[in-house]
């Protein structure tokens, strides 16, 4: 399995890093908190980290740390809008159910 | 699922823990809310995709209407419907009469301290109308943003006073919003440019906007920006360039000076497309509908364009010139200059901007928006979604700082309350002929006198040459930045000597000592007057006999017959007696009576150097 992400998020991330002026990509992971369990992580990467895998699709690097990547596998990152808001989304196969927010997820 | 932002590396958020933050430019004409996503400060649109908000509040009996749809009904409810508001913000009924003239709302006097404007649901305070916009721009960043807003930052002009940035936020709070921190509009335009993470330096924001011009000089201390001055024209905007324009579409298409409204604002609309045209082209056609079906239509080259508004644009630089002088600076001291608000979009604007301060304006980000971008910057730092070291503390000097002056007196150069990080200068000058060295004391408190203050530091400043009393010009910097520590550096402005120091105020000062300091200060109120009224005049009677005595030596052997010079040295005894004891008036009246006494001499003396250095020369050398 692999980590994707579609056309939209992936120009969304190229513009975002640049805009930013440095790091070698974006770190995927989750972690323990939340009212439904899991929450995911997002971030900026600065620099890769000995227990990361690097997934890259158009042209992205994406860091995940060996623990997060139970959880990640086969999702697909896609950027949207909902209103007025945008933002990234998370398409998780693993994930079972998510609080009513979506912030955290139970697998 | 929930839309996610990127975050700084180890910086994500706990679900429903975001600390969501906003910074909005309320302006005058047009207000605009930006926030930082993913890493990125953008302003943000509403559901038609139109970032400004204009600043326009309609009341009717439905409810409160603010923005694009107010702003048309302006010309058909004008007295229900409130523009321009910042105008009247932090302003007393007696202020009205300034203003006035050119607002048409019905004001309530009575008596209120505030003005109130009647309108067809009742009255409302000016607070009350910048509250509505505030809220409206929160609504919008919060559906755009996915959750209750932690806090804004509110940008302010530069040169609002206290009761101007207190109304402001007493807005802020109206509306349900929490103000991290107000900022001031042309630091927010450099923070947007990322100058306040750049090297020390003069950075100048020229703000033209629609109705007025606005420049603002900043120094860069230590992070810190430090307004050395401001200037402007309140009458003087884009409109006018478009008014410039319109005039000349009327000489060309022979349109009378009286025509009507309707055609008039028409002319506005088409010349201020012209203008936005033509930075980017060389020559825009026109094609103006006259009315009865009549149209004219021409060509307007750029050549043309900017002959009508240069005269304009080179007003602005007058007040430019001002600035400078008022913070005591050279146009090529001056590293970068910020374009802000839409003309500066005109390339005219920015040749003439740049040919003046000999520098590459900087107008990479949209000139409408950069304000709301830097305080949306500023936002995200003070709400928390930066690494550490990045942090601003939001924090207020809880007592005055000062040094010591002649005559143990206590000269404030931070007053209490000041939000930090601040820098404030000062200048100051020897006392005695010769002095070549200068004792800084630094103090903390609010009382008058350097016996009742409690002390920080002393330093001395050394090495400077020997100077006449007062020639030497020595710039005494208070900067406290956002840790609370406080850093003071004394400079001899014509040699370039310095020293400093650095303290950190409220060391070991718990909240119960400064509470005590303060009350301290208020009970003494009337003693440390007079104390300082003694000490003041004790000071200049000693600078008059110190003079004095130094005139005796040098030449009153030739001047002076030896009564005269008898009759001198016995007011001067007198003075010197006098200015030992306690009472302010009889030490001034006994320096008047010296004065008064002494102005023969001094006639003489002054008689005495021109033959000095005349002589010699010929007459025409003089003319």
């Amino acid at each position: 399995m692999a980590i994707t992400l579609t056309e939209d998020a992936a120009n969304r991330v190229r513009t975002f890093i640049e805009n930013r002026g440095s790091g070698v990509g974006i770190r995927l992971g989750v972690k323990t908190s939340g009212c439904s369990g899991m929450a995911y992580v997002l971030e900026f990467a600065d620099e890769v980290g000995e227990d990361d895998t690097v997934f890259e699709d158009r042209g992205v690097k994406m860091l995940i740390d060996a623990k997060s990547l139970v959880y990640l596998d086969g999702t697909e990152v896609d950027y949207g809008k909902e209103g007025l808001n945008e933002g990234f989304k998370f398409n998780n196969p693993n994930a079972q159910a998510s609080c009513g927010c979506g912030e955290s997820f139970t697998v | 699922m929930a839309l996610l932002q990127l975050s700084e590396p180890g910086q994500s958020a706990a679900p429903h823990q975001h600390r969501l933050a906003a910074g909005i430019d309320l302006g005058t004409t047009n207000s605009l809310v930006a926030s930082v996503r993913s890493g990125t400060a953008e302003t943000l649109p509403d559901e038609q995709g139109r970032h400004m908000l204009p600043s326009v509040v309609r009341y009717t009996e439905a409810g409160v209407v603010v923005g694009h749809a107010a702003k048309r009904a302006a010309a058909d409810d004008p007295l229900n419907t409130i523009s321009s508001i910042k105008r009247l913000m932090g302003r007393g009924v007696a202020d009205l009469s300034l203003l006035g003239s050119r607002l048409p709302y019905q004001f309530l006097t009575g008596e209120h301290a505030v003005p109130r404007i009647h309108t067809r649901v009742g009255d409302v305070s000016p607070v009350e109308v910048s509250a509505e916009i505030l809220r409206t721009l929160a609504r919008r960043a919060e559906q755009t943003l996915g959750g209750d807003l932690e806090g804004v930052v509110i940008t302010v002009p530069a040169y609002f006073d206290e009761a101007q940035r207190q109304a402001t936020k007493d807005a802020a709070t109206l509306a349900g919003l929490k103000v991290l921190r107000l900022l001031n509009e042309p630091t927010a335009a450099a923070v947007a440019y990322g100058l306040d993470t750049g090297s020390d330096g003069l950075h100048a924001i020229y703000d033209l906007g629609g109705g007025t011009f606005d420049i603002s000089i900043l120094r860069l201390n230590r992070g810190v920006f430090e307004v050395l001055s401001t200037g402007g024209d309140s009458a003087l905007g884009g409109d006018d360039l478009d008014r410039a324009v319109a005039r000349w579409i009327m000489e060309q298409a022979g349109i009378a000076e009286d025509a009507d409204q309707g055609l008039q604002r028409r002319l506005m609309r088409d010349a201020c497309a012209a203008k936005e045209a033509l930075s980017e082209a060389e020559s825009v056609a026109l094609d103006v509908e006259l009315g009865e079906g009549r149209r004219w239509r021409g060509e307007l080259a750029l050549e043309t364009f900017e002959s009508l508004i240069e005269p304009l644009v080179r007003k602005t630089l007058a007040p430019c010139r001002r600035a400078l002088r008022d913070a005591g600076v050279r146009a090529d001291e001056v590293r970068d200059v910020v374009m802000v608000g839409g003309s500066t979009r005109v390339p005219l604007v920015r040749r003439l901007v740049g040919e003046f301060f000999v520098t590459q304006p900087l107008v990479s980000i949209d000139p409408d928006r950069v304000v709301a971008v830097g305080a949306a910057l500023q936002a995200d730092i003070l709400a928390g979604n930066k690494p550490d070291e990045e942090m601003l503390l939001l924090d207020v000097n809880p007592l005055s700082l000062g040094i010591e002056t002649m005559g143990g007196l206590v000269e404030k150069i931070i007053p209490r309350n000041t939000t930090i990080p601040v820098a404030r200068a000062q200048e100051f000058t020897t006392f005695k002929d010769g002095q070549s060295a200068m004792a800084i004391h630094v103090l903390q408190g609010e009382r008058e006198l350097v016996s009742d203050c409690r002390s920080l530091a002393r330093f001395e400043l050394r090495g400077f040459p020997a100077m006449v009393a007062g020639a030497a010009r020595i710039r005494v910097t208070f900067s406290v930045d956002a840790d609370g520590l406080l850093n003071v550096e004394a400079l001899e402005e014509t040699t370039g000597v310095k020293a400093g120091v650095e303290v950190k105020p409220s060391y070991g000062l718990t909240d119960g000592e400064i509470a005590d300091m303060l009350k301290e200060s208020a009970a003494h109120a009337q003693d440390d007057l007079e104390a300082r009224r003694l000490r003041e005049e004790q000071v200049e009677a000693q600078r008059v006999i110190e003079s004095l005595r130094a005139a005796l030596a040098a030449d009153s052997d030739q001047l002076l017959s030896a009564d005269e010079r008898e009759g001198v040295e016995a007011e001067l005894e007198k003075l010197i007696e006098i200015a030992a004891a306690g009472n302010h008036v009889a030490i001034r009246r006994a320096i008047e009576a010296l004065e008064k006494h002494c102005e023969f001499y001094v006639e003489r003396r002054m008689n005495a150097s021109v033959r000095k250095a005349m002589s010699g020369h010929q007459l025409s050398e003089f003319e």
